[in-house]
C-alpha cells in the first residue's frame, strides 16, 4: 500500500493535441461546408464576388445571428427562448411609442434595451422563479409580447424614426463594412470569450449536462438561467433596433417566424438542443452558412419558401447523420 | 417440495469495473416464501432486475418448472408469469386503480376496444378475493396512501395470475398496521400456490413470513435454507462476514477539539430531532437501513434541503446554510451517493469536473486560467491515485471507482474542514474501495474531520471512531467503535428488533 | 373520482360560460344558439388539432410541423380536385389523411428509430412541409373558381341544423376519447408520459408508442388540410401559417402537461374552445380584435402556472405518521 503512494501516476493533461481535435470537429466540418458553399456561389453568379453585394448579403443573417449567439448559450444550460422573435416586435414598438414622445435617438437606444431586457427577464422569473418549462412559457410569453404589439399598433405602423437613428440599420463603418456587421463580429468574440473562456460559461456547461450535481456542486443553477434569459432578451432588444433602423418603421408584424430560423442557426451550428455542449463559433459558421444560402439562392432568383425546404432538410441531415454514423460503427464493431 | 418452481444456476453479470452478480443460485417454491438477505450491493437488486427481463445475465441459466427459459425483455417476465413489486412502486398516479391493474392485459370487447366494465368489475373481484375491497376500482391511484398502492400492485400481480411474485422491500414505508395487512395478504398468496421472493432487511419480517432464506454478499450466494433451522445470530454472521479482501487500514489520528455541533435538526417528513457533533480528525459513522433519512440528514447539512428547526455550528459559530454555496463557503462538502446523478457531470472532462467547487480560485477576474486547472486536477487526482488515460477524458469513460475518486478529488481541492461520504464505496471495485478508504485514513490525518454515511458493516465498523444508527428519521444510538462494539448491535439497533438469547 | 383533473376542467368550463355570459350582457345574442354553434364551428379544426397535438404531448414529444402538414396535405387535395375533377369528394377527405399520416409517421420514423428530439425533428420538417407546398403548386395558389363545388360544400352541408365540418369535429372527438379511453394503445400512450420506466416494466414499446401518437397527430393534421381548404376555399403556401402555436395553446390552456401524462380529450376540446370563444367574444364587447393574441398569450402562462402548483416535491416521508407523545 505505501509503495503505491510512492509512485504517483502521471496522468497527462490531454492525449491528442488541440490542433488534432480541432481538425475533427465540427467546426472544421461545418467550415467545409461553408466554403463549399463559397465556391459554388462565386461560380453560379458572377455578381456573387462584388464586395458590395458580398456586405448585402450580411444583412439578412446578423440581427438573427446576434440573437443566435444568446440562443446558444440559453440552448446548452437546457433551456430554450422561443419568445425572442416577440421581444423584437415589443421592443420595436416600445421604441415607436417613444418616438411619438419626441425621444430622440440616444433615448431610442435605451428604450430598444431596456425593453429586450425586462421581456428577458420576465421570461427568467417565469422559469426560474416558478419552475415552469421554458419551451411552454416562451410559447405564452411568445404570444404575449407580440400580442401586446398588437393591441398597440393594429393594422398601423410607427415611421419617422429619425435619419441619424438609421445608421445602426443602414450604416456602414468603413468601405463595405457595415455598422451590423462590424457588431455582430464583436458580439460573437464577446460570446465566445463569455461562454469559452470564464467561469460563467462553464457553469453554464455544468448546469446543461446535469443540473442536480451542478447544484451538489454549489453552482446557482436558477442565478445562471436568470442571467441567460435576460440576456436574450437584451440581444433580442438589440437585433430590435438594428431592425427598425434598417426598415425604418415598425409593424406588430415585424421579424415574424424568425425564432425558429434562430433555433435552427444554433443546433446546425452544433449545439445539443438537450443542452450541455456547443460552441460560438460553430454557431458563427452557421449563421455565414445560412447566409450564404439564402443570398446565392436569391441571386439564381430562387423564392425563399424552397430555401426552407433546404434548411429544414440540412437541420434534421446534421443532427441525424452523427447517430447514423454511430450506430452503424457499432453494428460494425458487434 | 421436490421441484422448484423457478431455480436460478451460475448466473453471472458485470457491468463496467463490477462484478454484481457472480455465479449466484436460487431456488423458489410454490405455496412458500423464500426470503432474499443481504446488505446494500450484495447483488439483490440486480437480481431482481434480472428476473424481470431488465439485465440479460451473462451466464447461467434460469428454469422455471424445469424448463429453460430466457427472459429477454420486461414483457417477456410478464408472458411467463413473473412479477415484481418494486421498492419504489412502480405504477402509473394519473391512472386509476383498474387501469393500474390491467395496464397491458385489460380484458377485450368484440370490437377490440377495452372493456370497461369487465374490467372493473375483476379489478373489484380481485381487489376484494385479497381483503382489499375498501379500494375503489375507478379512484385514481395518486389518491390512495403507499399501503393500498402496495395493494393494488400486488392485485396487478394476482390479475396477471403470476406464479412468480418478488416483493423487493414491500414494508420499507408502511406502517405496522399496514405491514400485517400484508403478511395477511402474503399468506393468502401462499395458499394460493404462489411462489414469492421476499427481499427485506428487517429480520423480524423474514423470520415472521418466511419459510426459506437465501443470503447474497457482495454479488455472490453465501448461503440457504429452511429459517426454522436457523437461529438469527447464524443468518447475520452470514451476511456480515468480513470478506477477505477488505483490509481496512490501521490509522493512529489524534482527535481534536470538537468542529461542527449539529443541535435538534428536524424536518417536517424527512428526520427529526437531528443532534450530534464532529471533531477534528474523527471519521463518525452513521449506519441505518436504506431509507432511515441518513442522506437527508446530510443534504440539509450541505443546505441543499431547509430544515424546519435546529442549528449549526462550525467552529462555535452558528453557520446559516443556505444552499449548497454557503455550505461550501462555510467549509462544508457532501459526497453524494447518486454518484451519476448527483455526483460527476458524465460528459465534461475530468479536469471540468474537479475544478468545478473551485472556479473562483483558480481563476483570474472571472476568466479561467487552464493552467491553474490542470494542475490543481493533477495535484488532487495524483493523490486519489486515479486511473486516467489524461485529464481530458470524459467522466463517463471511468469506472465508478474512478469516478468516485473524481467526485472526491473535487471536494478535497476547496479544502475543506468537514467532508461528509455518502456510501463512498456503493457499488465501486474492491481495489477503488481500498484506495478510498486508505484516503479517508489520510484526511483524517490531516486534521480533515468526516462524516460517512454507510450501509455496509465492515466499512461502518473498519473505518468510524464512533458510529450513529438512525431508524426512520431518529438517531436511535451512538457508539464509540472499540473491540466491545459488535455488527450484530449495530444491526440490530438499525432493523429495530430485541436482543434474543444466542 | 378522478377529482383533481376533473376540477382543472371545471374550471376551465367555468371559465368559458363566464365569458359567455358576460358577453351576453353586452349582447343579448350572444348566447343564441346560433350564434354558439357558429362558434362551435368555427373552432371544429382547433378542437382536432387540438387533440392531435395532445395526444403526442402526452407522450412527452411535440410537434411543431402540425400547421405545415395541414397545409401541405390541403394543397395536395386543392390541386387534385382543381386538375381532377372527377375524384370523388370523400376520397379527397381519405387521401388528405393518408398524406397527412405518412407525414406523421415521418416525424415519428425520425423520433423513434433516431432517438433525435421530437421539437428539432418538427422543427425541420415544418420548414420542409411549407417549402414542398410552394414546390408542387408552383408557387401558385388555388383559388374558389378552381375548386368544384362538392368540395366546397363539404363542410358546409346542414345536418340536424349543424354544418358538417361540426360533425366531423364531433366523430373525431369520439373517435378520440374511444381510443385513448378504451384501447391499449390509449392507455400505453398516457402511461409512457407518466412513467416511462415503469411503461417499460409494463411490457410497453416507448419509441413505438411515440411513432404511433406522431402518426395520428400527422393524420389529425392532413384531415384537417382538406377541411381548411373547403372551409376557406383557399389552398396555398401561408394557409395556417404561426397556427402551430394555437393547437399547442390549446392544449396547454385546456391543463395538457408537457412534462406528460396528463391530459384528456376533455381537456384538449374545453382548451380550444376557450380559444374560441374568446375570439368571437372580443368584437362583442367592443376590444379589437388585435387583443386576441395577447390574450392567448396570458391564458397559456396563467394555466402553465395553474397547473404547475402542487406538484413540487415535497421530500420523502421518512418519518412514521404518529401522535406524538406529550
Amino acid at each position: 500500500m505505501s509503495e503505491q503512494k510512492t509512485i504517483m501516476r502521471h496522468i497527462p493533461d490531454r492525449l491528442d493535441s488541440p490542433l488534432h481535435s480541432a481538425i475533427f470537429s465540427w467546426q472544421t466540418l461545418l467550415l467545409t461546408v461553408a466554403i463549399g458553399i463559397f465556391v459554388i456561389n462565386s461560380f453560379a453568379s458572377p455578381y456573387f464576388l462584388d464586395p458590395w453585394s458580398l456586405s448585402d448579403a450580411t444583412f439578412n443573417f446578423t440581427e438573427k445571428a446576434l440573437i443566435a449567439l444568446a440562443m446558444a448559450l440559453v440552448i446548452i444550460s437546457g433551456e430554450i427562448d422561443l419568445s425572442v422573435a416577440a421581444i423584437i416586435a415589443l421592443a420595436s414598438t416600445m421604441m415607436g411609442i417613444a418616438l411619438q414622445f419626441g425621444a430622440d435617438t440616444p433615448v431610442l437606444v435605451v428604450v430598444g434595451l431596456l425593453s429586450g431586457l425586462v421581456c428577458g427577464a420576465f421570461n427568467g422569473l417565469l422559469v426560474t422563479g416558478l419552475g415552469l418549462p421554458s419551451i411552454v412559457i416562451t410559447i405564452g410569453t411568445m404570444s404575449f409580447f407580440r400580442g401586446i404589439s398588437f393591441i398597440v399598433l393594429g393594422d398601423q405602423a410607427f415611421k419617422g424614426y429619425p435619419i441619424d437613428f438609421a445608421y445602426f440599420g443602414q450604416g456602414y463603418v468603413w468601405w463595405v463594412i457595415s455598422f451590423e456587421f462590424v457588431l455582430f463580429v464583436v458580439s460573437a468574440i464577446i460570446f465566445y470569450a463569455l461562454l469559452h473562456k470564464t467561469n460563467f460559461g462553464r457553469q453554464i456547461f455544468v448546469i446543461g449536462n446535469n443540473p442536480i450535481a451542478a447544484q451538489f456542486s454549489g453552482v446557482r443553477v436558477g442565478r445562471v438561467k436568470f442571467l441567460l434569459f435576460c440576456l436574450t432578451g437584451l440581444m433580442s432588444g438589440v437585433a430590435a433596433i438594428l431592425l427598425t433602423s434598417r426598415l425604418g418603421s415598425t409593424r406588430p408584424s415585424i421579424a415574424s417566424g424568425w425564432e425558429l430560423e434562430i433555433i435552427t442557426f444554433v443546433v446546425l451550428g452544433g449545439v445539443n438542443i438537450l443542452g450541455g455542449a456547443g460552441s460560438i463559433l460553430g454557431v458563427v459558421i452557421a449563421a455565414f452558412i445560412m447566409g450564404m444560402v439564402t443570398f446565392g439562392f436569391g441571386l439564381q432568383n430562387v423564392p425563399g419558401i424552397v430555401m426552407s425546404v433546404f434548411t429544414g432538410a440540412l437541420l434534421i441531415c446534421v443532427i441525424a447523420l452523427p447517430i447514423v454514423v454511430r450506430r452503424f460503427r457499432k453494428g460494425a464493431i458487434e | 417440495m421436490s421441484q422448484p418452481k423457478l431455480s436460478l444456476s451460475g448466473i453471472s453479470k458485470s457491468f463496467p469495473g463490477v462484478r454484481a452478480l457472480d455465479d449466484v443460485s436460487l431456488e423458489l417454491y410454490s405455496g412458500e416464501v423464500t426470503a432474499l438477505i443481504g446488505e446494500n450491493g450484495a447483488g439483490k437488486s440486480t437480481l431482481v432486475k434480472t428476473l424481470t427481463g431488465i439485465y440479460h445475465p451473462d451466464e447461467g441459466e434460469i428454469r422455471i418448472d424445469g424448463e429453460v427459459v430466457t427472459l429477454t425483455s420486461p414483457h417477456s417476465a410478464f408472458e411467463l408469469g413473473i412479477t415484481a413489486i418494486h421498492q419504489e412502486t412502480v405504477l402509473f398516479d394519473e391512472m386509476s386503480v383498474a387501469e393500474n391493474i390491467y395496464l397491458g392485459h385489460a380484458p377485450k370487447t368484440r370490437f377490440g376496444t377495452i372493456d370497461l366494465r369487465a374490467m372493473h368489475s375483476k379489478a373489484k373481484t380481485v381487489l376484494e378475493g385479497m381483503g382489499a375491497g375498501h379500494i375503489e376500482p375507478a379512484t385514481l391511484l395518486k389518491e390512495l396512501g403507499i399501503a393500498n398502492k402496495h395493494l393494488v400492485a400486488v392485485a396487478r400481480a394476482l390479475s396477471i395470475e403470476a406464479q412468480i411474485v418478488i416483493m423487493d422491500e414491500p414494508t420499507a414505508s408502511l406502517s405496522h398496521k399496514e405491514i400485517e395487512d400484508l403478511f395477511v395478504l402474503i399468506e393468502h398468496l401462499k395458499s394460493e400456490g404462489k411462489a414469492i421472493l421476499f427481499i427485506s432487511h428487517k429480520f423480524d419480517e423474514i423470520y415472521r413470513i418466511a419459510d426459506r432464506y437465501t443470503v447474497f454478499r457482495d454479488g455472490g450466494m453465501v448461503g440457504k435454507g429452511l429459517l426454522a433451522d436457523s437461529p438469527q445470530n447464524e443468518i447475520i454472521q452470514l451476511m456480515v462476514g468480513r470478506s477477505v479482501d477488505q483490509i481496512f487500514p490501521a490509522r493512529d489520528s489524534s482527535i481534536g477539539e470538537q468542529v461542527l455541533s449539529v443541535s435538534q435538526l428536524s424536518h417536517p417528513t424527512e428526520f427529526h430531532d437531528i443532534s450530534f457533533e464532529l471533531r477534528q480528525g474523527e471519521i463518525l459513522g452513521f449506519y441505518g437501513l436504506v431509507g432511515a433519512g441518513r442522506s437527508e440528514v446530510m443534504q440539509a447539512l450541505f443546505g441543499f434541503t431547509r430544515p424546519s428547526r435546529g442549528q449549526v455550528r462550525l467552529d462555535g459559530k452558528p453557520v446559516n446554510l443556505k444552499s449548497p454555496a454557503d455550505a461550501i463557503k462555510a467549509g462544508i462538502v457532501y459526497v453524494p451517493e447518486e454518484r451519476g446523478k448527483q455526483g460527476v457531470v458524465a460528459d465534461l472532462p475530468i479536469f471540468q469536473n474537479v475544478s468545478l467547487p473551485s472556479l473562483h480560485e483558480i481563476s483570474k477576474n472571472g476568466f479561467l486560467q487552464l493552467a491553474n486547472e490542470f494542475a490543481l486536477t493533477r495535484e488532487y487526482t495524483e493523490r486519489l491515485d486515479l486511473r486516467a488515460s489524461s485529464l481530458s477524458q470524459h467522466a463517463a469513460t471511468l469506472s465508478g471507482g474512478n469516478q468516485q475518486k473524481i467526485v472526491i478529488a473535487k471536494w478535497l481541492a476547496t479544502r475543506p474542514r468537514v467532508i461528509i461520504l455518502d456510501e463512498p464505496t456503493k457499488g465501486i471495485d474492491i481495489g477503488s474501495k481500498a484506495a478510498v478508504h486508505e484516503f479517508m485514513g489520510d484526511l483524517v490525518g490531516q486534521g480533515l474531520s468526516v462524516v460517512m454515511v454507510s450501509s455496509e458493516l465492515p466499512e461502518i465498523m473498519g473505518m468510524s471512531d464512533r458510529v450513529i444508527v438512525m431508524r426512520e428519521g431518529k438517531i436511535i444510538a451512538e457508539h464509540i467503535n472499540d473491540e466491545t462494539l459488535d455488527a450484530a448491535t449495530l444491526l440490530r439497533d438499525a432493523a429495530g428488533i430485541e436482543e434474543v438469547a444466542a | 373520482m378522478r377529482w383533481l383533473l376533473r376540477t382543472r376542467e371545471i374550471w376551465l368550463g367555468l371559465a368559458i360560460i363566464a365569458i359567455i355570459g358576460g358577453t351576453t350582457l353586452r349582447s343579448s345574442n350572444f348566447a343564441s344558439i346560433g350564434n354558439l354553434a357558429d362558434i362551435f364551428n368555427n373552432t371544429a379544426m382547433l378542437m382536432i388539432l387540438a387533440l392531435g397535438q395532445m395526444v403526442v404531448i402526452l407522450t412527452r414529444s411535440i410537434d411543431l410541423s402540425m400547421a405545415a402538414n395541414l397545409a401541405l396535405s390541403g394543397m395536395i387535395v386543392a390541386l387534385l380536385n382543381s386538375s381532377f375533377p372527377g375524384i370523388p369528394v370523400p376520397l379527397l377527405m381519405l387521401i388528405a389523411t393518408i398524406c397527412g399520416l405518412a407525414m406523421g409517421a415521418f416525424n415519428g420514423i425520425l423520433v423513434w428509430k433516431l432517438d433525435i428530439p421530437a421539437i428539432v425533428v418538427t422543427l425541420g420538417t415544418l420548414t420542409i412541409f411549407r417549402g414542398v407546398i410552394f414546390l408542387i403548386a408552383g408557387g401558385k395558389w388555388v383559388n374558389a373558381d378552381q375548386l368544384s363545388p362538392g368540395f366546397i360544400e363539404m363542410t358546409r352541408i346542414q345536418l340536424l341544423g349543424l354544418p358538417l365540418l361540426s360533425w366531423f369535429a364531433i366523430i373525431i372527438a369520439l373517435l378520440f376519447f374511444l381510443v385513448m379511453s378504451r384501447t391499449p394503445i390509449g392507455r400505453s400512450l398516457t402511461a409512457i408520459g407518466i412513467n416511462p420506466t415503469a411503461s417499460v416494466y409494463a411490457g410497453i414499446d416507448v419509441g413505438k408508442t411515440k411513432f404511433i401518437s406522431f402518426c395520428m397527430s400527422g393524420a389529425a393534421a392532413g384531415f384537417c388540410g382538406f377541411l381548411w381548404v373547403s372551409r376557406y376555399v383557399i389552398g396555398s403556401v401561408e394557409i395556417a401559417n404561426g397556427y402551430e402555436l394555437s393547437i399547442i395553446a390549446a392544449c396547454v390552456i385546456g391543463g395538457v402537461s408537457i412534462a406528460g401524462g396528463v391530459g384528456t380529450v376533455g381537456s384538449a376540446l374545453l382548451g380550444a374552445l376557450f380559444l374560441g370563444v374568446t375570439n368571437s367574444a372580443l368584437p362583442v364587447i367592443n376590444i379589437s380584435p388585435f387583443w386576441q393574441m395577447a390574450i392567448s398569450g396570458g391564458a397559456i402562462i396563467l394555466a402553465v402556472i395553474f397547473n404547475s402548483r402542487g406538484s413540487g416535491n415535497k421530500g420523502r416521508i421518512i418519518l412514521r405518521q404518529e401522535v406524538p407523545k406529550v
